[in-house]
């Protein structure tokens, strides 16, 4: 089937502001966006630039906005899109680079700042910690994250602020708090007790519907603001 | 041009480059150079498992996994250095679970274990479960938990560097070239050691399951600073890959029940293992699968077969197998419980086929997955570069790229994450070892040249040949001829292409002539790397007539121990590739026929 393809341009090094180019192309509708920039850049332009890696939707790598929406582009297909008009650009709320490419410095920054790693200061036992099934099914959802930025960068409240950690960071951080594990919930806890910690989160749901994982980005925040509020995990 | 100083250097931050960077930077000032952002790489798509004999749902031993995977490697691993990751694996597990990772857990709260390929109780013969998993995603977690930690450890990371050659001064390694793709700066790391940790290159055959980072850049570094590779002709097609895609799907499934059927609804891995059947190791289920699609039972004739995994599946050929859960109970399963133990691969099937894996059989075909061969190192993670394990005076590799050799002619399932955490730590300490008492070589002022001329002449050719399509080529070539299934004619056809190719390759030119993020200079050069290493691949398994695990010959259908049992070295020189062999360590296990 015959599709066209509009994609969101800028050359650092040229222009002054961004324009699109399009492109008439020949495609299969299990084609998936990302195979349709590839064909673009092999054959038809070479300077179109975008990150890209594992192609099956696991590295996170290729997060962009297709027809107004964040998706990674190696998980949509052409037929899910219920039209032949795809226009591609690159995610909001993080300084373009260059075409697709974004500066994902301050989406890792805030993710560095929530204490996103195990804190047990304890003499591990010489076997595994143990962990219930139950204890383990707690915080199962948000280990999901691979820190690929469509819900942080779908979300209004980051886009109006972007000293805002955005869900990606608080995702991490429920990750940790609610690992039986852990013992850093409450310093966590305190780093996101904060105007541009969970408070930024107006319940506007963006993130859990752009998140391609379909982690349920918006209940994680909330079970960290009711934990804040409460003082308890449970 | 920056010139940075550490005493190591890890180049690649998947998990054996970050399993090394955690244990160097105790000890040494570190820098980790990554093509990717850390968390992208590959490590992160393994799904199945890590293989370590912990023995939390069944009776297992440190000295059952050796034996399974030196049978595994069809003889032709060193046993003592198989012997010393096996017996390592117990606590290199438990280390990952004390940094964080969450496991799967058993209902007394230990790590949960599943079975898979070529892991067996080795009294019974029955398949084992040895996989230490999290959901279906524990590459994912694995990266992730490492990762957090050389976060928490203060870890110094240069993202988006691509390494683009080795600096040796006095016949020893002196640091890296880098460049820098946002900026498109050459970068020089003095460095005393380096690791290299920077994975494989699949994505020189047409079907793989690899990323599009995986262009062998490490390998191809080494192969043109004069240090040869080992055992290239061995690579593994993975039996279960989405058809046409290539996309991965894990043994795993086939660990919880999942069963192969041809055109005809037979189960036919009993014909081809009668003992462990759906379980038996990869090379031997892809050979399978191969004569099944060419003896016509592909289904509908189709270059493909169905994996099934249904519960109505499952527990019909469970009961038949006599399959039985920890406690004794029959093993019988329902869609959710399958589903809550797959979520990835559900996510796959329904994002990709329309096909939701508990209602519809999935249709797969082999694809190429895994190279066991790579850069010579001995067991802690030191490169050597002769027949006589000559080591390399601060150069280390560990992970996919490397070959110490634990995986031989075929690698086990969840020997790989395994490999990774292991010979990454040893890698990491020796090379953090060797800095403490070694000074840094003095840098040669011409340490860029290499490099610069090797881009400078993409960048100024005007040729007209593009990348793209010499890759098409090429990937052709190689996956119909040096594929699953191979024959004297078939890759001299492929090496002649090939060394074609390399010829066109003079003659490419890139259209990109910015320096930002020129991704398409960067993937000439990298498709310069898959050319040169595809060459090397195609030579090596032209030269071994015999057939050995990954590696299997139509002319040559058998294994022949008293010529073949012996790795190959392959090395470029100026008159061309140049071959040389080394002895395989045998310890305890004497090479016997491989039936499973």
């Amino acid at each position: 089937m015959l599709v066209t393809l509009k994609v969101f341009r800028f050359n650092p090094e040229q222009d002054k502001k961004p324009h699109y180019d399009t492109f008439k192309l020949e495609a299969q509708p299990t084609d998936r966006v990302l195979d349709l920039l590839e064909h673009v850049k092999g054959i038809h332009d070479g300077t179109l630039s975008f990150r890209r890696s594992c192609a099956h939707g696991i590295c996170g790598s290729d997060a962009m906005r297709i027809n107004g929406r964040n998706y990674l582009a190696c998980k949509v297909l052409l037929k899910d899109l219920g039209t032949r008009k795809i226009t591609v650009e690159p995610i909001m709320g993080l300084r373009v680079i260059k075409d697709l490419i974004v500066d994902m410095e301050p989406f890792f920054a805030h993710y560095r700042s929530v204490m996103p790693y195990l804190v047990n200061s304890s003499t591990p036992p010489v076997g595994e910690r143990l962990q219930s099934p139950e204890e383990r099914e707690r915080f199962d959802d948000t280990t999901k994250c691979i820190l690929c930025a469509c819900c942080t960068t779908a979300c209004p409240s980051f886009w109006a602020n972007d000293q805002y950690v955005g869900p990606a960071a608080i995702v991490a951080a429920h990750r940790f708090i609610f690992d039986s594990r852990d013992e850093a919930a409450a310093e966590r806890l305190r780093i996101l007790n904060d105007q541009f910690g969970v408070y930024r989160c107006h319940t506007i749901f963006n993130c859990t519907v752009a998140c391609p994982r379909e982690i349920e980005v918006t209940r994680a925040i909330g079970e960290v603001k009711r934990a804040i509020a409460t003082g308890r995990l449970d | 041009m920056k010139t940075h100083q550490y005493e190591v250097v890890v180049v690649g931050a998947g998990g054996a480059g970050l399993m090394a960077a955690l244990y160097a930077s105790r000890n040494a000032q570190t820098a980790v150079l990554s093509k990717l952002y850390p968390t992208r790489s590959h490590t992160g798509t393994a799904q199945g498992g890590v293989g370590a004999a912990l023995g939390n749902m069944e009776e297992d031993h440190p000295e059952w996994h050796t034996f399974d995977t030196v049978k595994g490697s069809d003889y032709l691993g060193d046993q003592d250095a198989i012997e010393f990751m096996c017996t390592e694996a117990v606590q290199a597990v438990y280390e990952l679970e004390h940094m964080g990772l969450p496991f799967s857990r058993t209902p007394e709260g230990r790590i949960a274990q599943r079975p898979f390929g070529g892991h067996t109780n080795n009294i019974t013969g029955k398949p084992v479960p040895r996989a230490c998993y999290a959901a279906d995603r524990t590459g994912h977690m694995i990266l992730q938990t490492l990762y957090q930690q050389c976060i928490k450890n203060k870890v110094q990371f240069f993202d988006e560097f691509q390494v683009v050659d080795l600096i040796i001064s006095n016949n020893a390694v002196a640091g890296v070239v880098a460049l820098q793709l946002s900026t498109g700066e050459f970068h020089v790391f003095h460095a005393k050691a380096v690791i290299f940790a920077t994975g494989g290159h699949g994505r020189i055959w047409e079907i793989t399951s690899n990323a599009y980072a995986y262009t062998g850049d490490g390998l191809a570094i080494t192969l043109r600073r004069g240090i040869p590779a080992e055992d290239l002709e061995f690579f593994q097609f993975h039996p279960t890959g989405i058809y046409k895609l290539g996309i991965l799907i894990t043994e795993g499934v086939r660990g919880e029940g999942g069963i192969l059927f041809n055109d005809k609804g037979e189960r036919f891995m009993e014909r081809y293992a009668p003992r462990v059947k759906d379980l038996a190791s990869r090379d031997v289920i892809s050979r399978a699968m191969y004569i099944e699609m060419k003896e016509g039972r592909g289904i509908g004739g189709n270059r493909y077969l169905y994996l099934d995994v249904r519960p109505e599946t499952v527990n019909k050929y469970a009961a038949l197998d006599g399959r039985k859960r920890p406690d004794g109970s029959p093993y019988q399963v329902t869609a959710e419980e399958i589903i809550s133990k797959l979520p990835d691969i559900a996510d796959f099937c329904r994002t990709y086929l329309g096909v939701d894996p508990v209602t519809q059989p999935m249709p797969v075909q082999p694809t190429a997955h895994y190279t066991m061969g790579g850069i010579p190192t001995n067991k802690f993670g030191e490169v050597v570069i002769d027949d006589k394990n000559t080591v390399m005076e601060g150069l280390y590799a560990a992970g996919e790229v490397a070959c110490v050799s634990v995986h031989g002619a075929n690698r086990l399932g969840t020997n790989s994450l395994l490999d990774l955490i292991v010979f990454g730590k040893y890698a990491g300490l020796r090379a953090a070892e060797f800095a403490r008492g070694a000074s840094f070589q003095p840098l040669p002022a011409d340490a860029t040249d290499f490099a610069r001329q090797q881009f400078d002449r993409l960048l100024n050719n005007r040729g007209g040949e593009r990348a793209a399509v010499l890759a098409q080529e090429m990937k052709s070539v190689m996956f119909d001829h040096v594929g699953i299934f191979r024959t004297a004619e078939g890759m001299q056809q492929a090496l002649e292409k090939v060394r074609e190719l390399r010829q066109r390759f003079e003659n490419i030119s890139v259209q990109d002539r910015g320096r930002v993020f020129n991704t398409d200079l960067m993937n000439a050069w990298e498709l310069g790397n898959l050319l040169e290493i595809a060459e090397v691949v195609t030579v090596c398994a032209l030269n071994r007539t015999e057939s050995r695990g990954g590696h299997a010959r139509d002319d040559y259908p058998q294994r022949d121990d008293v010529n073949w049992l012996k790795h190959t070295l392959a090395w470029i020189t100026e008159q061309g590739i140049q071959l040389g062999y080394k002895p395989v360590t045998i310890t305890k296990y004497q090479p016997k026929e491989r039936v499973y």
